[in-house]
């Protein structure tokens, strides 16, 4: 290493190159929480306390080990992001939201050589907010991702 | 060892390579479940094999970094640690915490982020227990000797507890909720766990090599710089698709792609000092690991991350097994790697023996990164055919999984292979065997009296 590069000079660059990218990362993140909390570019208003429940109701049986959400979580089964789309909740959305209550009510098939999801005994409360929280999840600015609906 | 008190270290260093077991048992089980997907389908749900599996990885890694911080620091600070009551009581009360964490997930008691399903009693736990430990270490440092390496190491630690913090706020925004998750998950992993990694490897080359400390500490401070100039503002890369602004796509693919260069500069450094030491260290196990924890982590962190960084290349693969073969060669190569190499180096000190069961411990260490290689070879191709076809032709989820059921086959033969390895480096490291070295030693170092 070179030796005109002191040991206190090199304990310099690294602690205040620490904090320069710092500042720096911490301003783009106020700018983005800003971004993802302003109606005018995101869809925060259509929040409620349906698609709270439906938050907490995924949360509480962790989905996300199985599945994926906007493609974070365990990638043993779909995508859900975009399931909203996907199950046609676009053009019919009482069609979508009876589908995928329907869906989590048949679990699990037991169909051999398939995954199994497990009977989550979700009440018609829950199930209606984790549809909600499906739905509005679909509906955030994903930069258009994923690259079809199929997640 | 030159301190009373780094025999602490042995207790976090057992207790780590214990819950190493049982997270790539759990592993292979998540592994089989993909060959047999009805396996265990009612007892035990694929989530919950994998939240083990993962939580598992996550506690014996910092239990790991905490015994080596333990081993470590006393004979940086050249002092005997604060409290090593402190110490034992800290260790009794993390593993209680995170075999309670196991044992209620399989009892169906678990939040639901990702890596961060402990319930709140626990990560309040964590918490007391991560101060316990920061007090201890810290009044050790103030107490002693400052040097470059216990210095990195302690920020590090502190960093790693401060940005937990974040695992307490959960917004209903799920958007919120992830920009703020990534402050832990990406913040510790590609963030602050490296000053961890680096300063513990440092750490290694002074012991090992017999290099002059104050050139290692330059390259200590040359890594850890390169570490979060880059990947601070490299988290980025996974703000690319949850509803932030588009800026991220050119901000995250320009400074992850830097992310590849303070690990090519730790292969730089560990070889360097190995070739520029010229001493020759008897115990070779942990030259290889130390060795071998800079390439696979430059392979993995590095080449697998870059491989799929750039936001015109993850719009495809973005959450495909691409990913999973990414995240398992990292953490194998930095994480593990730097834990099994402090330990190898460590662990017969603390037992006041020569280094033993060298053969062993080296097998080891081949069959154990052959495995993981291997897996990340078959994940990776699983990746790109479910990228293809999934993403650009627009196939179902399902129909493509089956497709790829020759690779996830050929994983679970390699994850076997990784459980036998782990079960070879832990019996190398944990049952020293008695009589032949116990003889020679006694009768080479022990006066008559």
């Amino acid at each position: 290493m070179n030796e005109r590069l002191s040991i206190s000079a090199a304990r310099n660059i690294f602690y205040g190159g620490t904090i320069f990218f710092a500042v720096i990362f911490v301003g783009l993140v106020i700018n983005s929480v800003n971004y993802a909390t302003d109606p005018e570019t995101s869809n925060v208003e259509e929040l409620n306390e349906k698609v709270a429940l439906g938050k907490e109701v995924w949360e509480r049986h962790s989905c996300i080990n199985c599945h994926s959400l906007l493609g974070e979580g365990a990638y043993f089964a779909p995508e859900l992001g975009n399931v909203w789309t996907r199950r046609g909740g676009e053009d019919d959305a009482e069609g979508a939201s009876d589908y995928i209550k329907e869906w989590m009510k048949a679990q699990p098939t037991g169909i051999e050589g398939r995954r199994q999801m497990p009977q989550f005994n979700l009440s018609d409360e829950e199930l209606n907010g984790l549809v909600e929280f499906f739905k509005w999840t679909n509906g955030i600015n994903t930069q258009n991702w994923p690259p079809n609906e199929e997640g | 060892m030159k301190y009373q008190t780094q025999k602490v270290a042995l207790y976090y260093f057992v207790g780590a390579l214990v819950l190493f077991l049982a997270q790539v048992t759990f592993g292979a089980l998540a592994g089989a479940v993909y060959v047999w997907p009805n396996l265990l389908a009612e007892a035990l749900p694929f989530n919950i094999i994998r939240m083990i599996h993962t939580n598992s990885l996550i506690v014996w890694l910092l239990m790991g970094f905490m015994g080596a911080a333990y081993y470590l620091v006393p004979e940086e600070a050249e002092t005997e640690i604060y409290s090593p009551l402190i110490a034992k009581i800290q260790f009794w009360l993390f593993l209680f915490g995170g075999a309670a964490a196991i044992v209620g997930y399989i009892m169906g008691v678990h939040g639901g982020r990702e890596f961060l399903e402990q319930p709140l009693w626990i990560k309040l736990a964590i918490v007391g227990v991560m101060l316990m430990f920061l007090f201890n270490l810290s009044m050790t440092v103030l107490k002693g000797r400052k040097t470059a390496v216990s210095m990195i190491m302690i920020v590090g630690l502190w960093m790693v507890a401060l940005l937990f913090l974040f695992a307490f706020y959960n917004p209903v925004n799920l958007v919120l909720d992830k920009i703020f998750w990534w402050f832990v998950v990406h913040l510790w992993v590609e963030g602050v766990w490296e000053l961890i990694m680096a300063s513990i490897l440092a750490f290694l080359m002074i012991k090992m090599t017999g290099v002059d400390r104050e050139i290692v500490e330059k390259w200590l401070y040359l890594i850890v710089s390169l570490a979060l100039f880059t990947g601070l503002l490299g988290t980025g890369h996974h703000y690319y698709w949850i509803g932030t602004p588009g800026y991220w796509q050119w901000i995250g693919s320009v400074f992850s792609t830097l992310e590849v260069a303070p690990f090519f500069a730790m292969v730089l450094f560990t070889f360097y000092m190995v070739w520029k030491g010229g001493r020759k260290h008897p115990n070779n196990a942990a030259i290889l690991w130390a060795l071998g924890c800079s390439v696979f982590a430059f392979f993995g962190a590095g080449v697998w991350g870059f491989l799929h960084t750039l936001a015109n290349v993850n719009y495809f693969t973005h959450g495909t097994q691409v990913t999973a073969a990414h995240g398992h060669l990292a953490f194998y190569g930095a994480y593990v790697m730097v834990n099994l190499a402090i330990m190898t180096y460590a662990i017969p000190k603390l037992l006041g023996r020569e280094p033993y069961n060298q053969m062993l411990n080296m097998w080891g260490f081949w069959i154990t990164s052959s495995g993981v290689a291997f897996m990340t070879f078959t994940l990776t191709f699983a990746g790109v055919i479910q990228a293809h076809v999934q993403r650009f032709l627009g196939e179902s989820y399902m129909d493509v999984q089956d497709q790829m059921m020759f690779f996830y086959q050929l994983r679970l033969g390699s994850g076997v292979v990784v459980v036998i390895g782990a079960f070879i480096v832990v019996y190398s490291l944990l049952v020293p065997g008695r009589e032949t070295q116990r003889v020679k030693s006694s009768a080479q170092t022990q006066p008559a009296e």
